[in-house]
């Protein structure tokens, strides 16, 4: 995977890097969401989908890839080329995507219930929105794919990812990883 | 209730927390304060106790209702706005003063410090960077000084050096002003730290006894920390050797400075999370010689509210009690005392206290800075709002978050939600 991930990158950074004034914005689009889905909706596993995320959100997560603040492949390599405006166009054009389309398919009831507690007790919908849309620099976790949802959540607990606001570093303090399965599990099921 | 403020901002509900208020500076009810404000204070403590008591969730949650949505941290962006949408239009300040950009362009822009030769530098949270502003010609001139630090909030000048710290480290800068431009490398003086990003970026300063004071957050919301590491302030000489911890029992303080008539130090502390919209509030701290050195987190905030979780059998009258309550929520960081002469007399000694704003809250407020004035003994005699307008029905238009003293007397205030900085200036 790391290597479908490497050449799909080699192609994008080619294309991203060379804003010839005539591309068009869905031109410099078009390798993102080879990788990201072009409805909205990533079926690349560990890729997140972007459709419904706030653009305030990927603004500060395209500048924090580019500053090397989030160390991610192969977004560092694709977002060093990209000036503060390219930031600022990209994630308005994004955030016009359409939300990532749920599929009930594997759903478990049990898991999805212990999800529901956990997340009742962790907040998640205060910050998130109580329907997991995200607003403003606090991303969309509604039907975003399992496996990047629990890569994230671990992320988050073992340091990896600071956030560009710690926020998250208080929630997963006291969530075990069962905590974390469960709550992806009913995310990415989420209607 | 005449020790509170009227209300900074319109759209905020009705209740005593919506707005700072000043607390006795000995045990609360010892010190003969009004029983008006007597009754304030302690009416709001039951207030919050009866909410706790109230809910169904564990103690410390959250109200189960649509109101509660949207407590997020909302940051801003990495990226500054343009000078011309700056929201200097919205700010509103007593009579005789004015607000102006001073410079725009200043990514995320933090705590200040200014150089005897009118050099500013301010420090950012989110982007790595120390800029540096300088008026050349009669222009203003923007530059990054440093860059690719982790979370460079707080900077100090003395004597020619530039001091930075970033979350786990301090660094000087020796003789900076030779060296703008050049993209300086910081040496570090003192990298005993944690590395918690929870509070853990730092506001440093100066003492008059030439120390560095440094201090350490509480590394999450609420939970009984290591004092030894955590949770306290520090002091170190200029090169960073002697280090000693000089209180503990602070939660997260982003700002201090010192009295300049009793000498003594003022720090800001910003109060728990989740226990009710109103509350606890946050404090305006005094380290006396003789005082007691432990502030209460996280058994007993505000001087007089113990703990839902933590404060069972503890005793509030076993902490310093703060000098002022700032309001829940409002996130008070910056705070310097006045020294200059541009404004008037009233405003000699007194400080400025900046409030960031709140996210833990459906009612926002902050936003602002207030105004304190101080008692010859250093309690506080009043405190007011000086400029407010940040916070426009109920969104934040910006997000003040420190004030330094120009050597003219004018005031400047930078904003990290914009990436800008003003200036404060009075002419009668
Ligand atoms: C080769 C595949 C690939 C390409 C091409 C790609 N991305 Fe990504 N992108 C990823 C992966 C994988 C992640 C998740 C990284 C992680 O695990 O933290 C990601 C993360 C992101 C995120 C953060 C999403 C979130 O929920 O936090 C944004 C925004 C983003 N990419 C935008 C872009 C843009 C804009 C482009 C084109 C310039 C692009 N990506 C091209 C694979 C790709
Ligand atoms: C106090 C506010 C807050 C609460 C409560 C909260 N979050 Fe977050 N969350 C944030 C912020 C802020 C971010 C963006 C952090 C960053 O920059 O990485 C975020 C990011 C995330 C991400 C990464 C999204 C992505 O696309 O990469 C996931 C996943 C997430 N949160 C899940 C949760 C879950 C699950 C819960 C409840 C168990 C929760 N959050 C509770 C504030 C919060």
């Amino acid at each position: 995977m790391r290597n479908s991930f490497r050449a799909g990158a080699l192609v994008a950074l080619a294309l991203v890097a060379a804003p010839a004034l005539s591309a068009s914005l869905n031109e410099r689009l078009a390798p993102c969401l080879a990788c990201h889905g072009e409805k909205g909706t990533s079926v690349m596993p560990e890729v997140p989908s972007l459709g419904g995320q706030p653009a305030p959100y990927m603004l500060v997560q395209l500048f924090a890839f580019r500053e090397k603040q989030r160390l991610a492949d192969p977004m560092n390599d694709l977002a060093q080329e990209l000036t503060n405006d390219d930031l600022m166009v990209i994630s308005e054009a994004l955030a016009k995507l359409p939300p990532p389309v749920v599929s009930g398919k594997g759903a478990d009831a049990a898991k999805i219930e212990k999800g529901r507690v956990a997340a009742q007790k962790h907040r998640c919908g205060f910050c998130h929105n109580p329907d997991m849309s995200g607003h403003d620099q606090i991303g969309r976790i509604a039907g975003q794919r399992e496996d990047y949802l629990l890569k994230a959540l671990r992320e988050y607990k073992s340091g990896k990812r600071a956030g560009f606001d710690p926020a998250m570093l208080e929630v997963v303090r006291d969530m075990s990883d069962e905590d974390f399965v469960n709550v992806a599990h009913l995310l990415a099921h989420w209607n | 209730m005449p020790l509170y403020l009227t209300n900074p901002a319109p759209g905020q509900i009705g209740g005593c927390q919506n707005n700072p208020s000043v607390v006795p500076s000995g045990k609360p009810g010892e010190d003969g304060m009004s029983s008006i404000r007597k009754c304030a204070v302690f009416v709001c403590a039951a207030l919050w106790t009866s909410t706790v008591l109230g809910q169904q969730t564990p103690v410390g949650g959250p109200p189960q209702n649509q109101a509660a949505t949207k407590l997020g941290p909302i940051v801003g962006s990495p990226i500054p706005v343009s000078a011309d949408k700056l929201p200097v239009a919205k700010l509103k300040v007593p009579a005789g003063f004015k607000v102006e950009v001073y410079a725009s362009g200043v990514a995320n822009a933090r705590s200040l410090a200014v150089s005897d030769k009118g050099t500013v530098f301010v420090g950012s949270r989110l982007v790595g960077a120390v800029h540096a502003i300088r008026i050349k010609d009669g222009k203003t001139e923007v530059k990054p000084l440093v860059s690719g630090l982790q979370r460079p909030n707080g900077v100090a000048f003395h004597k020619g050096t530039l001091y930075i710290a970033e979350i786990s480290r301090i660094s000087r800068i020796d003789n900076v002003e030779d060296k703008l431009g050049t993209a300086p490398k910081p040496t570090v003086i003192n990298e005993q730290f944690p590395k918690d990003e929870q509070h853990g970026w730092k506001f440093i300063g100066i003492g008059p006894d030439e120390k560095l004071y440094v201090p350490v957050g509480a590394p999450g919301n609420v939970l009984v920390p290591d004092y030894k590491t955590h949770a306290h302030i520090r002091r170190m000489n200029l090169d960073g050797s002697g280090m000693e911890i000089i209180a503990e029992g602070q939660r997260n303080s982003v700002g201090f400075d010192w009295n300049p008539v009793t000498k003594e130090m003022y720090f800001t502390d910003n109060g728990r999370d989740w226990v009710s919209e109103d509350g606890p509030e946050d404090e305006l701290n005094r380290v006396r010689a003789n005082g007691k050195k432990h502030f209460g987190f996280p058994y007993c905030h505000q001087g007089n509210f113990r703990d839902p979780e933590f404060g069972w059998g503890m005793n509030c009258a076993d902490y310093e009690p703060p000098v002022a309550l700032l309001g829940g929520h409002g996130a008070s960081l910056g705070m310097r005392f006045y020294t200059g002469s541009m404004f008037p007399a009233e405003y000699k000694d007194a400080a400025f206290i900046v409030r960031h704003g709140s996210w833990n809250r459906t009612n926002k407020i902050g936003g602002d800075i207030l105004l304190a004035k101080f008692n010859p003994d250093g309690t506080v005699k009043s405190l007011e709002p000086f400029l407010t307008g940040f916070l426009q029905d109920n969104t934040y238009v910006g997000r003040p978050v420190d004030v330094a003293q120009l050597a003219d007397g004018s005031l400047l205030l930078s904003d990290d939600f914009n990436g800008a900085v003003y200036r404060i200036s009075y002419a009668k």
